[in-house]
């Protein structure tokens, strides 16, 4: 058995993470599910971002991933405000009801 | 040591994201997203990141995750229900999934094909003190900019949570 993995690995991990985010996102109900899809999407994103940063030995990699961590931050305090504005004025919490813009 | 700590942790965040998707309580998903995060910190710390390691347990796994928990417990979010779904996205879905990631991960290997070995130590540039560096030389004005970012959220948070609306 091999002691060390190739770095393709770490970026295959990652994609594997983001497709497991897309498909959350697209096939779950629950607002604040498909919320915490785009959080694992974010996750995989700064994941490969760090690989990259080790390939390259320049620090520059982190300092995205960490500038996407308080976007990340900010997002989440916004968008759950928003869910709980939604949930106030219609009770519910699937996506499918939430459909005001769609007519 | 470094391709046992790897497989483990990401057969760990593998499993932990399918199990994001496919439960159907919010708060078994979030428990999952916990997972993926805590296993993303120790493959930072095989990558030698270890203040990103350390940032990702305290704001990613601490404090966004706290909102999450604590939002589904306010709003008693329960089980989401059943609803009809197309023929076509129920057969297709899970084969279009893997098939999507067979494809990229082809082309990740056949890209690099000799990406380098990781080992741990031989990046060491990740700590705190050359991390500070970077972002108070070089980065200055995106790091200003991301403190009315934050500002900007804070009121967004505070306007949207009023009772009024």
């Amino acid at each position: 058995m091999p002691t060390t993995v190739p770095l393709n690995w770490y970026l295959i991990l990652s994609a594997i993470l983001f497709g497991l985010g897309i498909a959350g996102f697209i096939f779950r109900r629950n607002i604040i599910t498909v919320f915490m899809s785009i959080e694992l999407m974010l996750n995989a994103v700064n994941l490969s971002f760090i690989s990259f940063s080790y390939q390259l030995r320049q620090v520059d990699g982190h300092i995205f991933s960490f500038f996407v961590m308080v976007v990340a931050a900010a997002e989440a305090a916004v968008g759950l405000a928003i869910i709980l504005t939604v949930f106030k004025n219609r009770a519910t919490l699937a996506i499918d009801d939430v459909s005001s813009m769609k007519n | 040591m470094d391709a046992i700590l790897f497989l483990l942790f990401a057969a760990i965040a593998v499993a932990c994201g399918i199990n994001l998707v496919v439960q159907t309580h919010p708060i078994s998903s979030a428990l999952s997203l916990i997972g993926v995060m805590a296993s993303l910190a120790v493959l930072y710390l095989l990558l030698g990141a270890e203040f990103m390691a350390a940032a990702q347990m305290i704001v990613y796994a601490g404090a966004i995750m706290v909102l999450f928990v604590f939002t589904i417990m306010l709003l008693n979010a329960g089980a989401e229900h059943k609803k009809g779904r197309s023929v076509i996205a129920r057969l297709l879905g899970v084969p279009a999934l893997i098939g999507f990631l067979g494809l990229v991960s082809f082309l990740i290997q056949s890209l690099l094909p000799r990406s380098e070995e990781v080992r741990f130590g031989a990046f060491t540039g990740g700590t705190a003190q050359a991390i500070g560096k970077k972002l108070f030389t070089g980065y200055l004005l995106p790091f200003e900019v991301t403190s009315v970012l934050i500002l900007v959220a804070i009121l967004g948070a505070v306007v949207l949570a009023r009772k009024e609306i």
